[in-house]
């Protein structure tokens, strides 16, 4: 039990930290992310540059906090659509059975079918380079997700006493399904999402690694990350610090899954 | 005798795994006007089936089923004035209230959906009337005891000013004093409205206290009826 | 036969929840308990389980569990370690739950479990312990075809059959039953309280049954004890309960509907 909130109060309060980073990172920041002073290139982490300087002379620090911005924005967005979307598809055909769930359910399989890094790669391939390129190819394959647990969820509480109760006070409709079965959902959702959002941060950043993410000179931490493999033998933190971002990132994420998940099993 | 509830030929199955197994067959039972009538068997007999289909919620059934005036299909779900008719308290009280609702959503959303003015005052009528105070309203259902649970699922049950109220063991999961409240407040509101009564129970003395008549089910079958003289001497 | 070493002493028990300033669980609670049946009655409320679950050293935190005296026999039940305690409950001092499905291991057939039992608190070869478990099954009523089920297709009452005959293999002194029956077909209570206590009584263990159905206790104990908000409040002899003339046992004695209450109100505990 106490285990359980430890890690959701970690979790949470690293994913605090960068998103006041990520805000402040104009107040934070000691250089100007994209000011470039060839003469200074790839000098090591000093006084002067906390984080040391990359190939082009630029503080990596200040990249550093500036590259929040596009991870987080990436995971806000693609958390306010995804979820919902598969939220909604999955109650729809969890509660009303029939055609209407075996076409969903059809489409949810379709799509859960491949691999949403490759989907995602496919979908930039087309629709071009670009945070919000990313965000829909992204938005695009993680639904069916959401839609199946939803719908497992939706079938199983269909059965228990309180829908039937509702039902016999003739309450049916929208009305149901947003504010009886919704809500009833939400506690495994959350902590799914929790989850996803860790992969999230890990996908986009592979996607920036090849390229694919935010135009340069923008800073991000996948893109950062594959300049500093290039230099990799002797400038490490190039590459390290962005690595060290990500995995911190990821790692709230995690942590606040976990507590989520062990708060829902111990109350449920 | 004015028959409120008649039921004819009724016959349900289901399926267990592969093979359909019958329930009922040719069941066949009559509950007169204002009567309170109970249902007594062991768990598995079909008493609750019997109720849900008789509430509505069971709709795969075949056979005749009149309930007041109004002659069901099967099927079809409850619609407009009937729907209002037939109400239900289930057996947890744990169970049948929507965890994430406050007492005060469970009580007035019902009436907001039928249009009744001034849901929120009517909604602490009904939970007073229940023996509840007026504070409880913004509690949710974890914050109560299963008799106070119990004793909200009633008022929900008669906010529509049902004519039959179906009871599904209603005080199976509570504690002794707790089955003493809720069947001291049924046998009041049983005087207070005007309703005919149908309660399912494997607890003898519970039938005995409460009810009028009481048909005796096992196996899906009705082996015979009590008369209150009979009932007496449980 | 009688044994005086399994002679359960509880003096002061106290349970308390974490949260401060609000009153204890289990108050002082104080009895003892020899080679006879005592019951131990409450509501929802009353400590009665918690009281159970301090003594077997189950105590779940956050809640504390401290007594001026808490004796098995010769032992010290505060003093013990979890090895000790692994090897005292289901050899001397057994525990039969509510729900027989929590008892028992769902992967596990039922004679594999009434093996181990045995296997793991005493030293005997394959063939006395099938003698002893067949002859525990046979006085429990069940067949011994039951030894090849898994216990997901057991009857509940088959079930708690089963978890009896587990907890009686290795002849423990006490045997405490927190509300055997409360999950059973009441036509089935009785049967297995029956069971129970002759059980108990041919074996000389002792039992600390704890229930909410003064009645049902009524009929199949020597003693009973009425827990009310964590204290003890009144205690007699199971013959003498409808003559008492403590308030909150008069109530619970006199509130079970019948046929002959119909159409009255049933006595409700007023506190004040």
């Amino acid at each position: 039990m106490k285990g359980s909130s430890a890690a959701l109060r970690f979790g949470v309060a690293v994913l605090g930290v960068w998103v006041v980073v990520a805000i402040a990172a104009p107040w934070l920041s000691p250089y100007d992310p994209l000011q470039q002073q060839i003469e200074a290139r790839l000098q090591a982490p000093s006084l002067a540059h906390w984080l040391g300087t990359d190939s082009l002379g630029r503080d990596l620090l200040s990249r550093l906090l500036y590259g929040a911005r596009p991870t987080l924005l990436l995971v806000a967005l693609v958390a306010t659509v995804m979820a919902p979307i598969g939220l909604t598809l999955g109650i729809l055909g969890g509660y009303f059975s029939g055609g209407l769930d075996r076409i969903l359910s059809g489409l949810t399989n379709v799509v859960m079918a491949f691999p949403q890094l490759v989907l995602a790669l496919a979908f930039v391939g087309l629709l071009g380079p670009g945070l919000l390129n990313v965000a829909l190819a992204l938005i695009l394959t993680g639904w069916p997700a959401y839609a199946r647990l939803s719908r497992a969820e939706t079938q199983l509480l269909r059965r228990s006493d309180y829908i039937a109760a509702a039902e016999m006070l003739d309450i049916r409709g929208p009305r149901l399904l947003f504010g009886h079965l919704l809500p009833a959902c939400l506690p495994a959702l959350r902590a799914r999402l929790a989850l996803d959002l860790a992969g999230v941060v890990l996908t986009a950043a592979a996607l920036g690694f090849l390229g694919l993410g935010a135009r340069p000179p923008t800073p991000e931490w996948g893109t950062m990350v594959a300049e500093g493999g290039r230099v990799v033998f002797d400038q490490w933190w190039l590459a390290a610090a962005p690595g060290a971002a990500i995995f911190l990132l990821s790692i709230a994420f995690n942590s606040i899954a976990d507590g989520l998940r062990a708060g829902n099993s111990h109350a449920g | 005798m004015s028959a409120d509830i008649a039921i004819e030929e009724l016959h349900f199955s289901f399926n267990a795994g592969e093979r359909p197994v019958t329930l009922f067959d040719k069941l066949k039972l009559t509950v007169g006007r204002g009567e309170t009538f109970g249902i007594l068997g062991p768990s598995g007999c079909g008493k609750s089936t019997l109720l849900r289909i008789i509430a509505g919620v069971q709709r795969h059934w075949s056979g005749r089923i009149r309930l007041f005036e109004h002659a069901i299909v099967p099927g079809a779900r409850f619609k407009g004035a009937l729907r209002c008719e037939i109400q239900m308290v289930f057996q947890d009280p744990y169970a049948s209230l929507h965890p994430l609702h406050t007492v005060e959503r469970a009580l007035t959303e019902p009436l907001v959906v039928h249009g009744v003015a001034d849901a929120g005052t009517v909604a602490l009528e009904r939970l007073q009337e229940v023996g509840l105070s007026a504070h409880l309203a913004r509690r949710y259902p974890r914050e109560l005891s299963g008799g106070q649970r119990q004793r909200v699922a009633i008022a929900r049950a008669l906010l529509l000013g049902p004519r039959l109220l179906l009871l599904d063991e209603p005080t199976s999961a509570l504690d002794l004093s707790a089955q003493a409240e809720i069947l001291n407040l049924l046998n009041r509101l049983k005087r207070s409205h005007d309703m005919t009564l149908i309660l399912v129970s494997h607890d003898r003395g519970v039938i005995a206290h409460l009810c009028d008549r009481a048909a005796v089910m096992q196996g899906g079958r009705i082996e015979k009826i009590l008369h209150r003289s009979e009932l007496s001497q449980v | 036969m009688p044994d005086e070493a399994s002679k359960l002493l509880v003096r002061e028990l106290t349970v308390r929840s974490a949260a401060p300033g609000e009153r204890a669980l289990v108050d002082g609670v104080s009895f003892a308990v020899g080679t006879e049946r005592v019951a131990l009655v409450g509501e929802s409320g009353s400590g009665k389980s918690l009281t159970a679950r301090a003594i077997l050293g189950l105590p779940s935190p956050p809640l504390t569990a401290v007594a001026a005296e808490l004796r098995f026999g010769a032992i010290d039940l505060q003093d013990l370690d979890a090895r000790a305690w692994a090897a005292l409950r289901g050899s001397r001092l057994s525990l039969v739950l509510q729900d027989p499905r929590r008892s028992l291991n769902p992967v596990l057939t039922v004679g594999w479990q009434l093996h181990e039992a045995l296997q793991l608190h005493g030293r005997y070869s394959r063939a006395e312990r099938l003698e002893r478990i067949e002859a525990m099954l046979h006085s429990a009523g069940l067949a011994p075809s039951v030894l090849s089920l898994y216990p997901q297709q057991l009857s509940g009452g088959m079930g708690q059959r089963v978890v009896l005959a587990m907890m009686l293999l290795n002849g423990p002194g006490l045997l405490i039953a927190d509300e055997p029956t409360s999950a059973l077909d009441v036509s089935l209570r009785d049967q297995v309280l029956e069971l129970m206590c002759g059980l108990v009584s041919a074996h000389g263990t002792g039992l600390l049954l704890i229930s909410h159905d003064l009645q049902q206790v009524a009929r199949h104990c020597d003693r009973v004890l009425i827990m009310y908000r964590g204290r003890i409040v009144d205690t007699c002899p199971a013959a003498a309960l409808p003559l008492s003339t403590h308030p909150y046992t008069r109530t619970l004695w006199s509130s079970r509907p019948n046929g002959r209450t119909y159409g009255t109100e049933l006595p409700v505990f007023d506190p004040t």
